[in-house]
Parts: structure tokens; C-alpha cells; sequence
């Protein structure tokens, strides 16, 4: 079943028209091929007039989209000879977080993302990429392992946020996620941070102290998903809409707050229309970040790290 | 007709007249919220906000904290004139910070500086529940972060209490990289060989717990804090789990091995010292004055 999100829906209406004139056309003797035409240039300008200007919310649909490209599927365009790792060696293996190693333009790599199904049995199975304190534990033991090996790392950002359960608090979630934050911050190697879908909290900051931060087009980065912000902040969940306008969440935000590196283009309509396409943008961007980094010393990586987050944040009298 | 006893009818209230309320000074007295036992205010500030019936540990204000644990006078303060901006233009932010200024006498919700414990220089964080639930936004993550670097360059030793609702919604994305800061700060300085000690104090949750006040080289809490990081409420409604009732208590978090140790408010300055001296002794290269009080020590016991 294809999902259409809201603000494509005179898209959607106009194509239906066009196909109605088409087949009529097709199934009488009536020449339409002029009403046919002017239709199609104005669903070409409709198009670019959405796709171009598309608010908060739009993106956040786009970002959650079913079909939007996960971890794996770039993992699958973007490298070779992927072995996937499994396990935190205390308790167990989270499949909302993949990780391994891989060849990136012939170098060794180690990749970690968040990992959303795209149907409801995977989806279950991988708790909807919402981590346990389980998956940050095998993230972090990669990345050392990728310092150990003098590999880069990449990550992937993509979750609604850490898992909200009984069993993640007992096992030390705010620990697990604490402890990335400054294993990652003191590892030798070159980190790239790449936001495909949504970042969500501390759950996608686990994985996002990099070197370098970047951000598809049209994903989002966030303290809070939209609905929470709104039953927080008006005690009122269906605020969303309105919430995702005022926490400004979009690339283009964190961009203007100098909290990412690049924008990623997305394909029209989002990521999930051209995946090889996206895989194609997000490869310019991330192999101009390792080259740039792997020319920097130990020190020096750890030096651009702490510059890079020391200088976040908007103050009166700094 | 049973119901209309238990209702409350307004016209029968007794409501104290003016001068009666008069007769007992505003604040004189105080009821601990949690065994409803009333005392006098200046005997249960005397008992550092602790309960002398129940033994519950109320929120004690930053500088109420300063005092009680810094030797007279040794605290000096660091970074006081920064302020919060509003990056998002939230309405009524401003606003509310301003009233919260008024109401704490401070500029945001971390106290930062440096003193004596016990005759031991430390580098100090202390948050604050009473100014916007101790919410970190850019301006706390600053304090901390600069707080750690100061503890950093001047080699000693840097300890946080931690109070807090977690990251500011009203900065959104800036407050949640402010967790990424501090903890970038942190592995700076523990990687320099400095000690970190976090004491988590009622509430911590959210992304103060998450960051910073989980990365002490010793964690420990006050009794009955409430610690943790998705909010009670929104795990009952997302996932429909029954939780026991001293979930995301201090004792819950002792009993899954995620604290050194759950520490009475009386106890922590003495805890506190020895645990510096401890740390500064092994600092020390040279043969330092609490060496050779050491070796007296010892050359005392061996006879």
C-alpha cells in the first residue's frame, strides 16, 4: 500500500485527473492531448511549488515515511564487504542498532546506525529503532574497536528516541547513553554523523558525537519528538503540528544554530523516491568528510571534536 | 444524602479572621510534605532540610548547598553574568526567566566555582530545582562545561550535585548538544587523570541524568531521590508496564548496581573530605606535608 502524507495529497488528486483524461482519451475517440498537456505542465510546477517549500511537519512526515531508507539500505549502496557484529557482552543484542565493518572507497570502515523495520514484524523485532541500554553498549564497543584498528567511523542517526521501559531504566539506560557521549568524545578516530531519518533525543545523540555532523535534506534532530514537546510544553499532544514549527527541528535550523556540518539534498518528494539517488548525495558529502579528517592527528581530531561542541549553544554575555 | 458529609460547603467553613492570621508570622512554620509533621522553619533549615521526624530529604537551594558543605568563606564563584537568550523566540520564556531570577536571587539554574572541603580544593557545580526545575539550556551546559575546564587546568578535583527536570524544552536542539558538551568536557578532564564526583539530588532526570551526572568516577545519590531518564508517566503510558513504586528511586537505581553508594545529607561533607584526601595523597608526586603525617601515622601504629 503506497502511504500519502498530507501535503502531497493535490499531487496525488492532480495525477488522478490526468490519468482520468488519459484513459478517456485512450477509450474514445476524443483528442485531449492539449487539456492532457497543460494538466501536466501545471502538476510539474505543483510539484516544485511543494516539494520546494515544504513546512516542519512535512518533513517530519517525509522523515517518518514507511518507506524511508533505513541504515541498512544505505549501508548496502554506499559500501562493500559489510560484516555485521552482534551483542553488548553483558546482556544481549539490540536489533534496533546494526553494526560492523566494511570497505568505503576501499578503506576499512566501521558503520553503527539506528535500524528501523520498514514492516510491523520487523519493526517489532528491532522495537521500532528505539535502542536498549544493550544497543549503545555494542555501539560503543565497535567504535573502540574501530580506534583500536585505526578505522573511521560512521553513524547513522535514525530513532525516535531511547526506549521508554522499565527494562532499559533497570539496566542503566542514562548511563549507557552517558558513557557514548564521552567514550566517543575521547576516541583517536575520525567520526562522521550522518541524520538519515528522525533524531530523536538522547537515544540519536548516542551516536552523534562526531567530527563532523550532517543531515539528510528533510530528516530532523530534536530534544524531544513534536508530540512530546506538545503535551509538555500545552499539555496537549495534538499540538504537534504547532510544536514542530517552534522547536525547530529541521536541517535547515540545526544548519542556522551551527550545530551540523552540511545539508544533504534529498531527491523530490524525499529519500525514499530514489534511494540510490540519495545514496549518491550522501556519498559526495561523507567521503569529503573522511578525507578531510583523515589528514588530522589523534590530537587533532580530539581538539576539532571538543571545538565543535564547546561552541553550541546561544548565550547572553559569553 | 451520605455524600453531602464529605462535601465541603463553603458556607460553613471556618475561614480565621484577619487578625488571627496575624498572630503567626508568615514562614515561621513549615510541613514536611512527606509525613505532614509541622516544625519550625529555622529548625528544619538547621537540620539542612532534612526531616528531623521522617528523615525525607527536601530540596535544598544552590547556595543553601554551597554553605553546607564549603568551609566558611572559601567559595568563589565563577560565571555568574551569564545569562539564557531565546534562540527558539518561545513566547513567555523571558518572562519566565526573569521571575525566576526574582525568586532565586540567581541569573540561571547552575551555580559554578571553587573552594574548600574539608580544606581540600575542589571545583563545584551545584544545580538548582527552583529556577526552571533546574532545566539545562545553552547557558547551564556552559557553566559546567567551562566548571570541568577550570577544574582541568587547575588540576583539582571537580564535583557536581545534580537537581534537575532535565533538557530545556524551550531551547529544543541547543539544549539537548548541551548534554554532548559537557560530556565532551568530562572526557577532557578525566583523560587529564582528573576525579569527577556527581551526587544526584532529587529530582535528576531526562538529559542531566544522561549525561554528566551518570560520568562521576563515584556516583552517588541522596535517599529517596528521584532518578532517571524517561519520565514515569510516559513509560506507563507508552508501554502499558505496571512499575514498582520505588521505581527510578535512588534505592531502585543502588539495587541495579548503578550507584556507589546512597548518601544522608549529614554524612556527605565527611565523605566528601575523605574522599579528597584520599585522591589528593595519590596527586601528590613529592613528599607532601599529608605524606609525612602518613608516615607518623604509620611509624605510630607499627610500635
Amino acid at each position: 500500500m503506497k502511504q500519502v502524507l498530507e501535503f502531497e495529497k493535490p499531487i496525488v488528486n492532480l495525477k488522478e485527473k490526468i490519468n482520468e483524461l488519459k484513459n478517456i482519451s485512450k477509450d474514445s475517440e476524443i483528442d485531449l492531448t492539449e487539456e492532457i498537456n497543460t494538466l501536466e505542465k501545471r502538476l510539474a510546477s505543483l510539484e516544485d511549488d511543494i516539494y520546494s517549500n515544504l513546512k516542519p511537519w512535512d518533513r517530519v512526515q517525509v522523515a517518518r515515511h514507511q518507506m524511508r531508507p533505513t541504515s541498512l539500505d544505505y549501508i548496502k549502496y554506499l559500501f562493500t564487504d559489510f560484516v555485521e557484529f552482534h551483542g553488548d557482552r553483558y546482556y544481549g543484542d539490540d536489533e534496533a542498532i546494526v553494526a560492523g565493518v566494511a570497505f568505503y572507497h576501499g578503506q576499512p570502515i566501521t558503520v553503527i546506525g539506528h535500524q528501523r523495520g520498514k514492516k510491523t514484524k520487523e519493526n517489532i523485532r528491532r522495537n521500532f529503532g528505539m535502542p536498549h541500554p544493550e544497543g549503545y553498549r555494542k555501539a560503543i564497543r565497535h567504535m573502540k574497536q574501530a580506534e583500536k584498528f585505526n578505522r573511521p567511523i560512521i553513524t547513522f542517526i535514525d530513532t525516535k528516541g531511547a526506549e521508554p521501559g522499565k527494562a532499559a531504566e533497570e539496566r542503566g539506560q542514562s548511563e549507557a547513553i552517558a558513557y557514548n557521549l564521552k567514550e566517543m568524545a575521547g576516541l583517536t578516530v575520525p567520526i562522521v554523523c550522518i541524520v538519515i531519518g528522525e533524531g530523536g533525543s538522547g537515544g540519536a545523540l548516542a551516536l552523534g558525537v562526531g567530527n563532523h555532523v550532517h543531515m539528510l535534506e528533510n530528516s530532523t534532530y530534536s530534544v524531544i519528538s513534536p508530540e512530546g514537546a506538545a503535551s509538555i510544553l500545552w499539555k496537549d499532544a495534538s499540538l504537534s503540528k504547532k510544536a514542530a514549527e517552534s522547536m525547530r527541528i529541521t536541517s535547515y535550523d540545526l544548519k542556522e544554530f551551527d550545530i551540523i556540518d552540511e545539508i544533504i539534498p534529498e531527491p523530490k518528494g524525499g529519500a525514499h523516491r530514489d534511494v540510490e539517488q540519495q545514496a549518491k548525495n550522501m556519498d559526495k558529502v561523507l567521503k569529503q568528510s573522511i578525507d578531510t579528517l583523515s589528514k588530522l592527528s589523534a590530537e587533532q581530531l580530539l581538539e576539532n571534536r571538543w571545538e565543535k561542541f564547546k561552541n553550541i549553544g546561544v548565550i547572553n554575555g559569553a | 444524602m451520605l455524600k453531602r458529609i464529605f462535601t465541603r460547603n463553603k458556607n460553613n467553613t471556618t475561614i480565621p479572621d484577619e487578625k488571627a492570621k496575624q498572630d503567626v508570622p508568615a514562614g515561621l512554620m513549615t510541613k514536611c510534605s512527606n509525613c505532614s509533621q509541622i516544625y519550625y522553619r529555622k529548625e528544619v533549615e538547621k537540620n539542612l532540610h532534612v526531616c528531623p521526624n521522617c528523615d525525607f530529604h527536601h530540596q535544598q537551594s544552590a547556595w543553601e548547598r554551597i554553605n553546607s558543605l564549603f568551609d566558611e568563606g572559601t567559595f568563589e564563584e565563577w560565571d555568574k553574568h551569564l545569562k539564557s537568550e531565546n534562540p527558539l523566540h518561545f513566547p513567555e520564556y523571558m518572562e519566565k526567566l526573569e521571575q525566576d531570577r526574582k525568586k532565586t536571587g540567581l541569573n540561571e539554574a547552575v551555580v559554578t566555582g571553587k573552594g574548600l572541603i574539608g580544606g581540600q580544593p575542589t571545583a563545584f557545580s551545584v544545580m538548582d530545582a527552583g529556577f526552571r526545575m533546574g532545566s539545562m539550556g545553552s547557558v547551564v551546559g556552559e557553566k559546567i562545561a567551562r566548571a570541568i575546564e577550570n577544574a582541568r587546568e587547575l588540576s583539582i578535583p571537580f564535583i557536581i550535585f545534580t537537581a534537575s527536570g532535565g533538557a530545556r524544552m524551550q531551547e529544543g536542539v541547543l539544549s539537548l548538544m548541551q548534554m554532548a558538551k559537557t560530556s565532551v568536557a568530562i572526557e577532557r578532564f578525566s583523560d587529564a587523570g582528573g576525579l569527577m564526583i556527581s551526587v544526584m539530588t532529587h529530582p535528576t532526570t531526562g538529559g542531566v541524568t544522561a549525561s554528566f551526572a551518570s560520568l562521576g568516577d563515584y556516583n552517588f545519590a541522596e535517599p529517596g531521590a528521584l532518578i532517571g531518564f524517561a519520565g514515569r508517566r510516559v513509560i506507563e503510558q507508552t508501554t502499558r508496564e505496571k512499575l514498582p513504586s520505588d521505581f527510578q528511586t535512588a534505592e531502585f537505581l543502588f539495587k541495579h548496581g548503578q550507584l556507589d553508594q546512597i548518601v544522608h545529607r549529614h554524612e556527605m561533607k565527611e565523605l566528601l573530605t575523605t574522599l579528597l584526601k584520599i585522591h589528593n595523597h595519590n596527586q601528590s608526586n613529592t613528599m607532601s606535608s599529608s605524606e609525612s603525617e602518613l608516615i607518623s601515622i604509620k611509624g605510630g601504629q607499627s610500635v
